[in-house]
């Protein structure tokens, strides 16, 4: 225990005792080792558990294998090379102010000159009978979770008391222990600090689907104690009785401030050693910092970022490079989280206690999002509560926390189109993006421009953003992409890490060179072995232009798993197939053959949204079966799985209808006929109206044609979906030809210059020229490609071929629908189906289902269990 | 000449599948005789590789059906589901550490290798290879 021989100086050295170490310990002494007055003090800290400082935030990792080195905080060196004495098992019992000594638990006294306390906080516990009983439990250290761990091995049902993000964190690690696991939370909802009614409701329902059991509302009255001595149940306040053979109390925390009180210093009325805003207690040598002080603003902070943060102040303070700008007059609360993999996020005033506060809210318990932005008076950003969604929150707490009017209406920022990547929002200069260490987006920026930091890893070693909880990484690396942009640094703009290049310039490299496969592409124009988001754009290049079937050879390695099985796979492995139903136009006898399929394979089916029938629940081995018969009655494959065209809708036109102008089924049907199998960037709807009343939607289409009395109108570039964009009028009064003509060139010069992943909507927006480039191009022939581009599309319409019929024809392509390899004959056994509303759906966990087979459910009539 | 895919299932190496029946850069999944669901790949380099089927943040068996590739110096595979992507050298999931369940996002890593077939090819079961031929050979 000698301390280590510290640097030369030529100050007088004082003593300085730390007492914890903890997160907030650690930090004070690096903050302290960065000053350049460092050197006139010699460090002791005085530490109760048995190893250094660790990470507690990420505590939940343990049961998850990280070790004790992975945890840790203090880098390996660290205190060598800083002189500082730790005496670990060794906690400070008493402190002499007047002799200015600490004295310790092994009877050592411990001269100072300036003390820091930081001892953390300490696990409340309620006093109800009981408590103390073995398989009582906090969670608060490594030793908490070795014994919760023992302890688990013998239990079958835990209870966590406490619903705020502790016990939903000790919740999620018992059950990953294989207990039945029960949440009791006092208050009527969970995370009552951090989220509001509504997320609290949403939050409640995602962790409930999660296996967990949450009782809100509810008090623990009493644990009840079996003879051996050991919890086995718990009463609570409503009465009821849960059974617990294991108890985690995260009822909160409360400031560990004994020491400071028999040492005769102020605490808090609740607790909390009150501190000054250079985190100085009432004694001048004598400073507290983090979960044990009572900050100047009259709040103890039980986060680790404002602990942090006083720690720099108090670092500072004692090391002489203290500033007004230092100091700590309170922290920024906000957090975002995983919670049992639910996303939950919240910042600045999450509840809106400001005076005359509005809520702009969006809720949608279907898809388990929950948003909402409290807005001030004079339409500045508050705070607000994400749950289930917290993509926003890297961008809105900074936003929050610099106060600003916003310059985007605040129903955009919580509508599920509102942010895209980029965010329609800028953020002001002085806007802090990484709380956790304090960086504005002016020092991101000043680390881009001045001190040439053009990548985000360098910028987040430089300025230290990024580097705490992680929450703004998003918004940082889109800080530093619009900076180098701004300067002139060329941004990435290529499909991957394994492309520089854009979709654009791979389609004209793959034209110009010829090229036909994967490989020779990645060798001759890009690195490394390609992945999910190159392979499949290059196969839909190669499919367009180099054509053949998209199973053949080498192309079949590069199809998204829908393209590969010719089917859409669902959520539990099981696929779904579409047949072809061009223009929705379908005979009795069709109908009739599709039925039975669906029948004698126990699907489940359903009216899709264009107009075609979507069969589910297939598995791999059953799809060439059931093309089969599809196959046999005229059917062929309806390209519901690939990036091309899926439906051209249709109304019912002037043959039936009274107000019809022209014949859309019609011409609904040669259209789709036409581009059936046609593969694009993007997926490509398309719909035919026989009249202004526009039946079919149209306009909602990538293309889009309404009948006129005098010939059709075009519209190109509409889309439904999340960002919902009425189409452009391209071209008014076509004649038939001419319309499909200009439609065929319209399809190919999108292909051709389109992002991956691009719709048309987008790329009309974003096309240099926009629609009038567009008809110019495809109407006038202004870039001189219209030969090229009529070629291109004659070529597909006279390729095509069906491709679920070319599977099977092909024994070797054939070979692969199977389940096993090694067992072709035996059904995947984890994909199983429990009845509903007459149907089948996929089992849940937990749900015993059935596989699906013929035998099991053919038959006119399905077995449904009720109850 | 053509090699069998041979999968150490715990206990002895057993032969799942001819080299033949998988396409460079994709997968095929394979029961074994323990009733577990094993993903089987074959690189473009003409590697073998065998992690666990079971995707972890879908919970459905299908990780054989991902696309292959690298990430990095990381041979890489993407589950077909939501896209996470797989180191294929010890299973670790490059996206994300743990799965909605709280359980680690890491797949279970099978010994597979290639040996050598005697030829003319045996059917339908071929003869057991020799096992002292390293993985790869």
């Amino acid at each position: 225990m000698t301390p280590m021989p510290r640097p030369q100086t030529s100050q007088p050295v004082k003593d300085l005792v730390v007492v914890g170490h903890g997160m907030v310990g650690q930090r004070f002494l690096e903050a302290l080792a960065e000053q350049p007055g460092a050197a006139g003090w010699r460090v002791t800290v005085l530490a109760e558990e048995p190893r250094p400082a660790y990470d507690r935030v990420h505590l939940t990792s343990w049961f998850s294998g990280a070790d004790e080195r992975e945890l840790s905080l203090t880098p390996p060196g660290f205190l060598a090379e800083h002189g500082i004495d730790l005496r670990l098992g060794d906690p400070a019992v008493a402190i002499d102010r007047a002799a200015r000594t600490v004295t310790t638990a092994s009877g050592r006294t411990v001269p100072y000159d300036a003390l820091v306390l930081a001892t953390g906080s300490y696990p409340f516990v309620p006093p109800v009978p009981g408590h103390d009983a073995a398989g009582c439990h906090v969670y608060r250290t490594i030793e908490d979770l070795e014994a919760i761990r023992a302890d688990a091995e013998r239990s079958r049902t835990g209870v966590v008391v406490g619903g705020g993000l502790l016990g939903l964190e000790a919740a999620g690690a018992l059950g990953a222990l294989g207990l039945e696991t029960h949440v009791v939370e006092f208050a009527p909802r969970l995370m009552a600090i951090q989220v509001d009614e509504g997320g609290g409701r949403l939050l409640k329902r995602k962790i409930e689907d999660l296996g967990v059991h949450v009782h809100t509302g509810a008090g623990t009255q009493a644990l009840l104690v079996g003879e051996d001595g050991r919890v086995r149940s718990m009463r609570l306040s409503d009465g009821r009785e849960l059974p617990a053979d294991l108890v985690v109390f995260s009822a909160g925390v409360r400031p560990r401030d004994q020491l400071a009180r028999e040492s005769g210093l102020p605490v808090g009325e609740r607790g909390g050693i009150v501190v000054d805003e250079r985190c100085r207690t009432a004694d001048p040598d004598v400073y507290a910092v983090g979960e044990c002080a009572l900050a100047a603003d009259g709040r103890v902070y039980g986060l680790v970022a404002p602990g942090y943060a006083m720690a720099e102040t108090a670092a500072r303070a004692l090391a002489g490079g203290y500033r007004d700008e230092h100091a700590f007059t309170g922290a920024d609360t906000s957090t975002k989280l995983k919670l049992l993999g639910v996303d939950v996020a919240s910042f600045g005033d999450a509840h809106g206690a400001a005076e005359g506060a509005l809520d702009v809210l969006y809720s949608d318990s279907r898809s388990g999002v929950y948003r909402k932005l409290v807005i001030g008076r004079s339409g500045q950003l508050l705070g607000g509560v994400l749950v289930g969604d917290t993509e926003s929150y890297g961008l809105l707490r900074p936003l929050a926390l610099a106060g600003r009017p916003l310059e985007t209406a605040p129903e955009q920022l919580v509508l599920p189109a509102g942010l895209g990547p980029a965010g329609p929002v800028a953020l002001p200069d002085d806007a802090v993006v990484c709380s956790c260490h304090n960086v504005s987006k002016g020092a991101i920026r000043a680390a881009v421009r001045d001190e040439g930091r053009h990548t985000v890893p360098e910028v987040k070693k430089c300025t230290k953003a990024g580097t705490g909880c992680g929450s703004c990484v998003k918004t940082l690396t889109t800080i530093v992409s619009e900076e180098l942009a701004a300067g002139g640094v060329s941004v990435a703009r290529g499909l991957c890490e394994h492309f520089e290049h854009t979709r654009a310039e791979l389609y004209e490299i793959v034209r110009v060179t010829g090229i036909t496969s994967f490989s020779a592409l990645v060798d001759g124009h890009g690195r490394g072995e390609g992945c999910d988001v190159c392979k499949p754009a290059v196969a839909s290049i190669l499919a367009g232009l180099a054509g053949g079937h998209i199973l053949d050879g080498e192309q079949a390695a590069l199809q998204d798993t829908n393209d590969h099985f010719l089917a859409n796979i669902q959520r539990n492995g099981s696929y779904s197939v579409v047949p072809r139903i061009p223009g929705g136009e379908i005979t009795p006898a069709g109908l009739i053959t599709i039925g039975e399929i669906a029948r004698d394979f126990g699907l489940y089916t359903k009216i899709t949204g264009g107009q075609r029938i979507d069969l589910f629940g297939a598995r791999v081995d059953q799809l060439p079966q059931i093309w089969r018969r599809l196959v046999d009655a005229g059917f062929e494959s309806g390209h519901a799985y690939g990036k091309s065209l899926r439906t051209v809708k249709s109304c019912v036109g002037e043959t039936w209808c009274r107000y019809g102008v022209q014949d859309s089924v019609g011409l609904a049907i040669e259209l789709e006929l036409r581009y059936r199998g046609l593969r694009s960037p993007h997926k490509l709807k398309s719909a035919v109206s026989g009249c202004a009343r526009e039946c079919a939607e149209a306009q909602g289409k990538d293309f889009g044609v309404i009948a006129t009395s005098s010939g059709w109108n075009l519209h190109i570039g509409g889309n439904g979906g999340t960002t919902p964009r009425h189409a452009d009028l391209l071209a008014a009064d076509l004649d038939r030809e001419t319309l499909i003509r200009t439609i065929d060139r319209f399809l190919m010069f999108y292909i051709r210059t389109a992002d991956r992943l691009e719709r048309t909507s987008s790329w009309l927006e974003r096309i240099e020229g926009g629609l009038d480039h567009v008809r110019a191009v495809v109407m006038d022939d202004s870039l001189g490609i219209c030969a090229e581009l009529d070629a291109l599309m004659e070529r597909h319409v006279g390729a095509y071929q069906d491709e679920w019929a070319a599977v099977l024809d092909d024994p070797a392509l054939l070979r692969r629908f199977a389940s096993f390899v090694n067992a072709p004959g035996t059904p995947d056994p984890a994909v199983t189906f429990v009845p509903e509303r007459g149907q089948v759906r996929p089992a849940r966990p937990g749900e015993d289902g059935r596989p699906l087979t013929p035998a099991l459910v053919a038959g006119p009539r399905l077995e449904v269990r009720t109850a | 000449m053509s090699r069998t895919v041979e999968l150490f299932d715990g206990t002895a190496w057993t032969p799942v599948c001819d080299q033949a029946d998988l396409v460079p850069g994709r997968g095929v999944a394979v029961l074994t005789a323990g009733g577990e669901q094993v993903a089987v790949f074959l690189d473009r380099a003409g590697g073998l590789h065998a992690l666990d089927n079971r995707d972890p943040f879908s919970g459905a068996y299908v990780i054989s059906r991902g696309i292959l590739g690298s990430r990095g110096d990381a041979p890489t595979v993407a589950s077909p589901m939501y896209k996470q992507v797989f180191d294929l050298r010890d299973g670790r999931c490059l996206d994300e550490e743990t799965a909605p369940d709280g359980t680690p996002a890491v797949l279970r890593v099978w010994p597979v290798r290639g040996t050598a077939a005697e030829a003319p090819r045996p059917a339908p079961r071929p003869a057991p290879a020799q096992p002292s031929q390293p993985a790869g050979a």
